[in-house]
């Protein structure tokens, strides 16, 4: 168990390293792009837990993020309202509020888990195109309902008085939860993507990932051999869900960033879609690495950004008819022909 | 001797066409039974009946006693009848080695915590899979491929491998839906030897859907012939080889004796 | 009125999606955007005509005339669609496709956004029916532009009918819906019989555009969120419906558009989209093939 734990021990290190030195470094515009790739990184390797790993199609991922941002969101906002009589950020590495950040991210993934589960279970009984129609439907419905919210109340003493519920619903509105106190790092972020990381390779490495793989590959055939094809495809999009909300929850406490229903739309599902596709779909590395282009590509090519749809959209096209298995496939970086060493073999063991 | 396998008047309709009609079958533990008849017959719908994909109108269908009807395929599996497929259907970009692999996966015991955590009873679990797959692999000749992917294999090793797949999720009966498909004369003798020694030394109980008759005269015990979804004769090899019915159903096919 | 005016667009709209998923068992998502160039080529035609002058006052002919030429340009959109981005996929995984179908949906959505387009402001669309209330019958108004636009919609509709129910194309297309294989077999010319039901599911789509335009003349962009929700609900009345089935598209339109319409009249106009997904999750509960459809099992 000890050797099982370096890679994580690794990646926070990772982490710290990267909180310490990277703002001296790079300067603050490169530091919130990182953090933006980190938090890409984990959507898309958790989408790729869905529609790669089990085959499935889900579009509205951006909807657990949203779940996990504004319920993370709201505990640290009206939280703070009421531990501290104000939202602004309490400095410390685990001061009172980081901590409350921490946990309201966690809730927030636990919550948006939840919904995963309401969403999952009755789509994933049926045939794969339902599902995609589904989370369209759900991302769509939050954006509307987030829409309908009241205004955030900015007042302590308002906070105080006000209900549980009332707290609850009053997130903004179209004009989006303003006000967040900035508690993202590098250090949390890239925790969370060690973390996320660490999971999405042993669970692919192992008899649980080979089962969700085996759904993919032909689900008839994976049933006859014993697999609960269904409840394992609900299993995987509730994991997904969880990590999205994660997401969700970094996103929303991110400096430069307004936690607003548009955002988190369908647009930005398909943003997380096209990381998939493009980096392979059943690949962790495929994801990272479409992650990181596809975060730094709209900011190198900004003066063509009313093209970027558009040319998205083609890539996508052309992938699907030219190369549908994306970059690497099924493969992890480490198991391309021409750096695969002697041991190691497609599936065998690793991390 | 009661049956292993217990199959008592099972029937299915598609619309209109009733495609089983009161299929009944005993196969005692370690038979080798077949089941012929013309394309169309509804062969492969018993299998498919007996394997929880459909489930039949009426009828029983009980493995060791136990009652299997309503049941769905992977949980059929876990009570230990699995199958092969008439259209071969491996994980075909999965390696050969982790088609056999996922078959392990229902006889062991799997969370997603031990699993991420590494627990010593996952990782003991995980390197006993792999010790058991690569044996049966290099049972059946496969081992030394075992890291290609499934779809690059020869369409003889395919069939091979998707019995070896049949065969890891540790059953009781195995289905094999047409295994000589394709096959030549060489390759066909091979594949009577194979299924004997499923019979024999894994201690498999054997149905066997074929085309091929000098397959099936030359290994089963007892032969079943479907026209239509109807049972028109169920005994030894010889009464059904001289059965008028079974001879007029498969008009003008003249029967093989194996060479 | 509204909810038959509104159900019928739904139904023209779900026709194309139902058609589609009868002979390629997939779900087309770039059909709702058809239906958005639709409505905007009837716009940019109205335009083009020198309608949207104040006082303009244009025949009736001129309304058929831009119905017809938006129904032709999409329906060559969905010919050219089919045909160069899902036919190199007839035997790839339905995920590809799915994947494809949403890239298509994109493209078209923000091409249709670029200045050399549609642009990204909304429009209005000009008027080619006088808005007069016909008649007050119990308490409802009856509007003529409602009148025109299901009068229209059921028109196609039995036109619809009529060919897929009483012609040789259309046998053959319910053939390929129900056997592919053997469709070919029988010397059907699967190919001829996808493109022209794209085709047809794109005119129809087309035409739902130009009466949507002719009801709502404000017009978003292309890619805004309004026409996302709007072919999602037409989605829903072709699943309601049963998916595959032709008359279900239909009826699944209409129940569609009067699920809505009380709903928000009786419960919350506030939650009106909700009440289309609520459906939506209750009929893939509890009976996924729908009204009219029949579960097809896969062969295994």
């Amino acid at each position: 168990m000890i050797r099982s734990a370096a890679p994580v021990a690794a990646g926070f290190a990772i982490a710290v390293l990267l909180q310490l030195a990277a703002g001296s470094v790079v300067g603050p515009f490169a530091v919130k792009l990182l953090m933006d790739i980190g938090i890409n990184v984990v959507l898309a390797v958790s989408l790729n837990l869905v529609n790669g790993f089990t085959g499935q199609f889900s579009i509205g991922h951006a909807g657990f993020m949203a779940v996990g941002g504004y319920v993370a969101g709201c505990i640290t906002y009206y939280g703070s309202f009421l531990l501290w009589g104000g939202a602004s950020v309490r400095p410390g590495l685990l001061s009172g509020g980081t901590l409350l950040f921490l946990g309201a991210c966690l809730v927030g993934s636990l919550v948006a888990s939840g919904a995963g589960f309401l969403v999952g279970l009755p789509s994933l009984r049926l045939r794969g195109d339902y599902l995609a129609i589904v989370t369209l439907g759900f991302g769509e419905i939050l954006r509307v309902m987030l829409q309908r919210t009241g205004d955030v109340l900015t007042d302590p003493a308002s906070v105080k008085g006000a209900a549980a519920t009332t707290l609850a619903t009053s997130l903004g509105g179209s004009l989006g939860f303003s006000g967040l106190p900035y508690y993202t790092n590098l250090l949390w972020v890239y925790v969370f993507v060690t973390v996320t990381l660490v999971v999405a390779l042993r669970l692919k490495f192992s008899s649980y990932g080979r089962a969700f793989l085996s759904i993919r590959e032909n689900e008839i055939a994976a049933e006859a051999v014993g697999v609960n094809t269904t409840r394992l495809k609900v299993r995987a999009f509730v994991l997904a869900a969880a990590f999205a909300g994660l997401a969700g929850g970094l996103f929303a406490h991110e400096v430069g960033v307004s936690l607003n229903p548009r955002e988190l739309g369908f647009q930005k599902s398909f943003d997380i879609v096209i990381m998939v596709v493009l980096g392979g779909m059943g690949s962790v590395s495929g994801a990272v690495l479409a992650a990181i282009v596809l975060t730094l590509l709209p900011e190198a090519l900004r003066s063509f950004s009313e093209f970027r749809m558009p040319i998205y959209a083609l890539a996508l096209i052309l992938m699907m008819i030219l190369r549908p298995q994306g970059l690497l496939g099924l493969r992890e970086v480490w198991e391309l022909p021409w750096l695969r060493r002697r041991s190691a073999g497609g599936g065998t063991e690793t991390a | 001797m009661s049956a292993l396998l217990d199959v008592s008047g099972i029937s299915i309709s598609f619309g209109g066409l009733k495609a089983v009609s009161e299929f009944s079958l005993a196969i005692p533990e370690r038979g080798l039974f077949g089941l012929i008849g013309p394309n169309g017959a509804g062969k492969t719908t018993v299998f498919n009946l007996l394997t929880g994909v459909y489930r039949p109108d009426e009828g029983t269908i009980r493995l060791a006693g136990r009652d299997l009807v309503g049941l769905k395929p992977h949980q059929i599996a876990a009570a230990g009848m699995s199958r092969t497929f008439q259209n071969i259907r491996l994980f075909p970009d999965l390696s050969v080695l982790d088609n056999v692999r996922v078959a392990c996966h229902v006889r062991g015991r799997h969370g997603i915590a031990s699993t991420v955590l590494r627990f010593p009873a996952h990782v003991a679990q995980e390197r006993g899979i792999e010790e058991r797959s690569r044996r049966l692999l290099a049972l059946f000749d496969l081992d030394a491929r075992r890291h290609e992917a499934a779809r690059s294999l020869p369409y003889g090793d395919q069939r091979r491998l998707e019995i070896a797949r049949a065969l890891a999720t540790e059953p009781k009966v195995i289905l094999l839906d047409e295994p000589a498909a394709g096959m030549n004369p060489r390759e066909t003798h091979a594949l009577a030897g194979l299924i004997r020694r499923l019979r024999e030394e894994f201690g498999v109980t054997v149905l066997l859907i074929e085309h091929d008759m000098g397959l099936v005269m030359e290994i089963c015990d007892r032969i079943t012939v479907l026209d239509y979804g109807v049972t028109i004769a169920a005994g030894a090899r010889d009464e059904v080889q001289k059965n008028p019915r079974v001879i007029e159903a498969y008009l003008g096919q003249p029967t093989e004796e194996a060479s | 009125m509204d909810g038959v005016a509104v159900g019928s667009l739904y139904a023209l709209i779900a026709l194309g999606y139902t058609m589609v998923y009868g002979i390629l068992q997939f779900i087309n998502f770039a059909h709702s955007d058809v239906f958005v160039l639709g409505a905007w080529l009837s716009y940019t035609l109205a335009v083009a005509f020198g309608y949207a002058a104040a006082g303009a006052h244009p025949p009736l002919a001129a309304g058929l005339l831009i119905l017809v030429g938006a129904m032709a340009a999409c329906g060559l959109a969905g010919f050219t669609i089919e045909r160069l981005a899902y036919r190199p996929l007839r035997r790839a995984p339905r995920l590809n496709v799915l994947i494809t179908a949403i890239g298509v949906s994109l493209l078209l959505q923000n091409v249709g956004q670029l200045k050399w387009f549609f642009g990204t402001q909304p429009q209005r669309m000009p008027s080619l029916i006088d808005d007069k209330i016909l008649a007050v019958v119990a308490g409802v108004q009856i509007h003529l532009v409602d009148l025109a636009g299901a009068g229209t919609a059921l028109l196609l509709m039995l036109v619809l009918d009529w060919l897929i129910f009483r012609t040789r194309m259309g046998r053959a297309m319910r053939a390929v819906s129900h056997d592919t294989a053997v469709a070919a077999l029988m010397g059907i010319n699967v190919d001829a019989v996808v493109s022209f039901t794209f085709v047809l599911g794109s005119s129809l789509a087309a035409a739902a555009g130009f009466l949507y335009a002719m009801k709502y003349p404000g017009l978003n962009q292309p890619a805004h969120a309004t026409w996302v929700l709007l072919g999602l609900k037409a989605f829903v009345a072709a699943v309601i419906g049963g998916i595959g089935n032709v008359r279900g598209a239909m009826l699944g339109g209409v129940l569609i558009g009067f699920i809505e319409l009380f709903g928000a009249a009786y419960l919350s106009p506030h939650l009106r989209d909700i009440y289309v997904f609520s459906i939506l999750i209750l009929v893939l509960l509890l009976r996924p093939s729908g009204i009219l459809g029949k579960a097809v099992a896969e062969k295994v």
